[in-house]
């Protein structure tokens, strides 16, 4: 193809999306048009991944049979995330067991957030309301990204985060109504997930480096610091009404621009924990490639049962 | 307690649906694939589901202010009345599907029999299990065969699984007092007439999946009596800490 082909397929392309059309697996694309979802689908993907960890943490303590019936379904609402993002990814021509090199190589990057450690049921409360609850803003827009299959797959994702966050906020609404002991578990959850979740949309725009390519092709619809401050304006009426305080002394309403204004994020602590340098980093990755090692057997029975079985029925046809 | 059989064996059935599904929740997130991961934990939340309407049913008999959660979790080791089979850990996903696939045979039998119990709780729990056994025992039984009959190394692994957990099955064929009671009644079955169409259909099964039988004679038991191997206590600290931590509260 000359480059003034490719030019032109590549006008065409962009004109497409600015028509809000969406873009589907067998339509010509840009490389970096292909490169770029891969990578953010299969980040999302690892997200939902590794974030089956700090919540299946505490599937056995559970403490009631009601707590642990919804906290189960959670999770695997979440390996269902994954399994779909995964094969959304796979329509743009890249494997699962690829995609599992990228993150156990520590070449492919998931959500930071889950590279802390959760240490009390109220944490199951906390990742819910404030975890779930900042991936929603994130993921929203995304219903209406140009890709297709990520589209539609984030339409279902954003429908069951929806009804995770309820559940931890109902987590918390719970403990911070109970006894003394309960609303403090509550408070301390709290002001550890506090700050991360903030940080979990990102850097602050002046440091973002994928945000102006990102806005043209529909994966990013608003800007990191205004996706923030839509998540502090919409959490923190919320943590007032059940009585919690967040941990944030400059947090305060400004009237004038009609949001609250908050304290400084500690960067340096987040750019530490995406280097790997959080309190869980090593562990998740360790259970992530630990149960790829130990399966590895288990996958190629079925692998090779399933070519035994085909064998078996060539020779019956025959 | 006016009908003290009746909730006994209530509770010698909904506690295998507990420890088992205990078992396999601990290895969300763990799985040797995400389709295995999303099985298991499928299986764990069914099993749950039954176990709360058990217990829930158990509560109302007892009539003493009791929950569904004071019942599952907050005995002692020794009141736990469920099969030794259940109870054994997560050695590898051999021993796992092995574990599942020796009780699901059982465990359908079984509720096949539970829907003609004359109380329709009872049955009536039944009848919506079988759905979610059938499937649990088609999800192990293809384990058990693609293992079985995979490599080299998934056979060893199974075979190993089966021999070692075989000395648990005689024990889901022992009657209890309780048992014996609800039999005459018309509530229980009789767990005495499922045992030689459960070796019937292992054996065809195990077969097909070039496995051995075992043919050790030698059985396990004392789960059904609160005699347990030394592996449920353990279980049993994590599934009771929140409530043995902070009495008395609502979650």
């Amino acid at each position: 193809m000359s480059e003034e082909q490719i030019k032109n397929l590549e006008a065409q392309f962009e004109a497409r999306i600015a028509r809000d059309e969406k873009i589907e697996p067998k339509d010509w694309m840009p490389e970096k048009y292909r490169k770029t979802h891969i990578r953010q689908m299969s980040q999302h993907a690892h997200s939902e991944i590794v974030g089956m960890l700090p919540e299946g943490n505490w599937i056995t303590r559970a403490p009631s049979l009601r707590r642990k019936v919804a906290l189960l379904a959670k999770v695997q609402d979440e390996a269902g995330h994954g399994l779909y993002l995964y094969s959304a990814c796979e329509t743009l021509g890249v494997s699962r067991e690829e995609l599992y090199e990228q993150l156990h190589s520590g070449k492919a990057k998931y959500s930071s957030i889950f590279n802390y450690p959760t240490i009390s049921w109220a944490d199951m409360g906390a990742v819910g309301w404030l975890v779930d609850g900042a991936a929603i803003i994130n993921q929203v827009p995304l219903c209406n990204t140009s890709y297709g299959p990520y589209a539609r797959a984030m339409i279902r994702v954003c429908k069951e985060e929806s009804f995770h966050q309820r559940q931890g906020y109902e987590i918390m609404i719970k403990l911070a109504n109970g006894t003394p002991e309960q609303k403090e578990l509550a408070q301390d959850a709290l002001n550890r997930w506090w700050w991360p979740s903030l940080m979990m949309l990102g850097p602050t725009d002046a440091e973002s480096i994928h945000t102006e390519q990102s806005m043209k092709w529909k994966l990013k619809r608003k800007s990191n610091d205004d996706l923030r401050q839509q998540f502090i304006d919409q959490t923190v009426p919320q943590a007032e009404l059940i009585g919690l305080t967040i941990p944030d002394a400059d947090l305060k309403w400004n009237e004038e621009r009609q949001s609250y204004d908050f304290g400084e994020i500690n960067w340096d602590e987040f750019w530490q924990v995406v280097k790997g340098h959080g309190p869980m980093n090593k562990e998740r990755m360790k259970a992530r490639v630990g149960a790829w090692e130990e399966g590895e057997w288990v996958r190629d029975a079925a692998m090779a049962y399933a070519e035994k079985k085909r064998n078996r029925k060539e020779k019956l046809a025959i | 307690m006016k009908n003290k059989n009746l909730y006994n064996y209530i509770l010698g059935i909904a506690d295998n649906s507990l420890i088992l599904g205990q078992r396999l929740g601990s290895l969300t997130g763990h799985g040797p694939s995400l389709e295995t991961d999303i099985a298991c934990t499928n299986i764990s939340l069914d099993l749950f589901g039954q176990v709360r309407s058990y217990y829930q049913h158990a509560a109302k008999i007892a009539g003493d202010n009791r929950s569904e959660d004071d019942i599952a979790m907050l005995r002692k080791e020794r009141e736990y009345v469920n099969v030794l089979l259940v109870e054994q850990p997560n050695t590898d996903f051999a021993y796992t599907m092995a574990r599942q696939f020796l009780f699901d045979v059982y465990h359908l039998s079984f509720l096949q029999e539970l829907q003609k119990s004359k109380d329709l709780t009872l049955s009536a729990i039944a009848n919506k299990s079988i759905k979610e056994v059938s499937y649990h025992l088609r999800f192990s039984t293809d384990w058990i065969k693609r293992l079985g009959d995979g490599t080299a190394v998934s056979h060893q692994k199974m075979q190993e699984a089966i021999d070692g957990l075989w000395t648990y099955t005689d024990e889901l064929f022992h009657q209890t007092e309780a048992d014996k009671a609800m039999v005459a009644e018309g509530i229980g079955v009789d767990v005495t007439l499922l045992k030689e169409a459960y070796y019937e259909k292992v054996g065809a099964i195990l077969e097909e999946a070039t496995l051995e039988i075992p043919e050790s004679k030698w059985f396990q038991k004392g789960g059904k009596k609160g005699i347990h191997t030394e592996h449920l206590g353990y279980l049993l600290a994590e599934l009771q800490y929140m409530q043995r931590a902070y009495p008395n509260m609502e979650w």
